[in-house]
């Protein structure tokens, strides 16, 4: 052998070794229960495509969100697929952050998805994120305690009736709050509540002008009935409850009734976790007889960021854990009742679904009565249930949920804290160029 | 009746200082007890007894992998600090024994860039390493939390080169030492104490360093402090988990400070007495 046939040969081994190394996906992920479980189950991935490797980056949901903001801004492209959810996706789809979805596949069969979740994650008629798991909210309640104050719950209770049941379930003295709902500050915790419980009052943030709208009735009303609620069929120190707190008091049996995320269902009914599994019914979010029900939408997806190298796999990878073959397989390993739920039309037409997962007729007529196209009574000029699609909706959310905790928890009146939302709230839209 | 008084007092001093280390340990200490809780029990409310389950280290490790990250902490807390020292005391020295008039200002501003907060530099750093290619490396890493560690460490170091009395070195010079000469064999040996606890309290630093760690890794350099942040979640019950994870990222800091804190107090309290 010659030197330039060893050359030659050198050079060819390197290319080829190039070409077959294999390409490496780093996926930025929130640490909740589903995205952990696909963590295990990549295996089925990689093996249908050995020339893609997956990398994980898990984070508290904040800090994911800052971080993964920081890298899109600057164009880092140090992430090639990225967990959001339905706030972001039209704020970032808009600015051009991320890429639409539209290589996953002949056999994805997008018309299957749900088309509430479908239209939050669409802009100008393009999918920008796949959903992995949906969620609405709705009330978790116990049965026997509903039994035992002498009421049967309506698949469609209104607030009055909610009302009445929590205060007829409470029992101090066996520590049984007839009602747990968030109280924790952040535009992610009570504001998710309370904007989705504002809407069936005939709330809105803003009206079509964009000006605040806390000085109105219908917050007034949402509020003073949430503190009174809360005051008189409440746990204690409810002001610093969020989902984990008010799920750990409902699975101990302290909560008579738990409105919140449809996805804590399986949770409350797990007998591993939940003393009070087989006591649990489901019934749609209340309402006041305004034509909208205070349930929200959300869903935790997975979108292309427009910076990375690496579209194509990453688009492989979407496809993969939003397809209805990943939840054959997660039913497989790990049974019907822990598949991803709220994205598909086809899951919910499945007998074995519909017969491990009891809430899941009621997650889905959640989900269907969400609209975050028209999420108020009266007319608004932003898209979203339980937030605003804006991007000052982040910081203006927190601060007004602040308040509004104060309130629940004592330090202030609902005036008080309604009249410096509106104060906040208009400066921070004044300042954004919203207001002229 | 004097000997009974003083030792009443020592008695007292001995309690108070019980009380003062069991506040500033208590933190750490119910960390490791709700690690050895269940999640249910961990966010129950506050007990000192736990059921002593180990679910959440076999949930932990079976999650994640501790070696990897475990192994950059080491990796950046002793490389920033080997970097931090080589800068830093010839830095210290030259403040130390030949100050200027403009000194206590260079000094004051290094120390004032600490007082800056970190994240209103967060986009111009991350766009520097950007450029350079050095987001998520460990040299890029490596080199932020040197530099900023850098003040404190100079700061520490001028404190304790300044108690030095400069004759001696002068004696070296007038011996014939050259400057590097006169560093390593004259300064350095006399300050040792004082750069071990620098050192040791640059690790320390550099191994809780929580803000950079996060923002500047993906994968391949995130340390411990990425290993902890992972466990924290929107919906589920996390509490026991993030416990058992925090312990074993702190465990090895705990047990170096355990064994060097002789070496530590000796350093921190260097002229303190005259």
């Amino acid at each position: 052998m010659n030197l330039k046939t060893f050359l030659l040969g050198t050079c060819s081994a390197v290319v080829i070794a190039g070409f077959a190394q294999a390409e490496t996906l780093t996926i930025a992920t929130v640490n909740n229960g589903d995205m952990v479980r696909m963590q295990g189950l990549t295996d089925d991935f990689t093996k249908a495509n050995p020339d893609i490797q997956l990398e994980w980056v898990t984070l508290e949901e904040n800090v994911l969100r800052e971080r993964v903001t920081t890298d899109i801004a600057t164009k880092g492209g140090q992430y090639d697929v990225l967990t959001i959810g339905t706030y972001e996706v039209p704020i970032w789809a808009k600015q051009g952050w991320l890429l639409p979805l539209d290589n996953l596949g002949a056999d994805y069969d997008v018309d299957d998805l749900l088309p509430a979740i479908r239209s939050g994650l669409t802009v100008d008629g393009k999918l920008y994120a796949a959903p992995f798991y949906g969620e609405s909210s709705f009330i978790m309640y116990r049965k026997d305690l509903m039994e035992k104050a002498g009421l049967t719950m309506p698949d469609a209770p209104t607030w009055e009736f909610i009302g009445e049941a929590a205060r007829k379930m409470t029992d101090r003295t066996a520590d049984i709050s007839g009602i747990c709902l968030r109280g924790k500050a952040g535009w992610g915790e009570n504001m998710a509540f309370l904007t989705a419980t504002s809407n069936a009052f005939g709330a809105r943030w803003f009206d079509e002008n964009w000006k605040p709208q806390f000085d109105q009735p219908e917050w007034k009303n949402t509020l003073d009935m949430y503190v009174k609620l809360m005051n008189d069929a409440g746990p204690q120190g409810a002001s610093s409850n969020g989902f984990n707190e008010n799920l750990a008091l409902f699975q101990q049996g302290k909560c008579g009734m738990w409105i919140d995320a449809t996805v804590a269902a399986s949770f409350v009914t797990n007998p591993k976790d939940s003393t009070v599994a087989d006591k649990v019914g489901f019934a749609l979010a209340p309402d006041t007889g305004l034509g909208k029900r205070g349930n929200w939408l959300w869903a935790w997806s997975l979108g292309v960021p427009a910076g990375t190298q690496k579209a194509e796999a990453a688009q492989k990878f979407v496809s993969w854990a939003t397809s209805k073959h990943y939840l054959d397989l997660v039913a497989e390993k790990e049974g019907w009742a822990n598949v991803p739920p709220g994205t598909r039309s086809s899951l919910y037409a499945n007998p074995e679904y519909q017969k491990a997962a009891p809430f899941a007729k009621m997650t889905l007529d959640s989900i269907n009565a969400a609209d975050p196209t028209k999420p108020t009574v009266k007319p608004v000029p932003y898209v979203g249930v339980q937030f605003v699609a804006i991007p000052e909706f982040q910081g203006l959310g927190t601060t007004v949920g602040q308040l509004f905790s104060a309130a629940l928890a004592g330090q202030m009146s609902v005036d008080d804290a309604l009249a410096q939302a509106q104060q906040v709230t208009t400066r921070e839209m004044t300042r954004g160029g919203y207001i002229k | 009746m004097a000997r009974a008084v003083s030792t009443r007092r020592t008695a007292a001093f001995t309690i108070a200082a019980w009380i003062v280390a069991l506040i500033i340990f208590f933190p750490i200490l119910y960390t490791i007890i709700t690690s050895f809780k269940s999640e249910t029990e961990a966010i129950q409310g506050f007990s000192l007894i736990p059921s002593g389950t180990v679910e959440s280290y076999v949930d932990v490790q079976t999650q994640k992998d501790y070696f990897k990250p475990f192994m950059n902490s080491v990796i950046l807390s002793v490389g920033s600090t080997l970097l931090a020292l080589l800068i830093s005391v010839p830095a210290a020295w030259s403040m130390a024994f030949s100050p200027t008039k403009k000194t206590k200002d260079v000094l004051m501003w290094m120390l004032s860039t600490k007082m800056m907060p970190a994240v209103a530099v967060l986009v111009p750093i991350y766009l520097i390493f950007r450029d350079f290619g050095l987001l998520d490396s460990r040299l890029g890493l490596t080199f932020m939390l040197t530099m900023i560690n850098l003040p404190i460490v100079i700061w520490m170091l001028y404190t304790y080169f300044r108690e030095i009395p400069g004759e001696i070195l002068e004696a070296a010079r007038m011996d014939g030492a050259s400057l590097w000469g006169e560093i390593i064999y004259v300064l350095t040996p006399m300050a040792v104490p004082g750069i071990a606890s620098t050192m040791l309290l640059n690790i320390i630093l550099a191994w809780n360093e929580a803000f950079w760690t996060i923002r500047l890794t993906t994968t391949n350099a995130a340390p411990l402090t990425a290993f902890i942040a992972s466990f924290s979640s929107p919906q589920g019950l996390f509490w026991a988990k993030l416990s058992a994870a925090s312990t074993l990222a702190i465990a090895p800091i705990l047990i170096m400070g355990w064994f060097s804190q002789k070496q530590l107090v000796r350093g921190l309290t260097f002229g303190a007495v005259k």
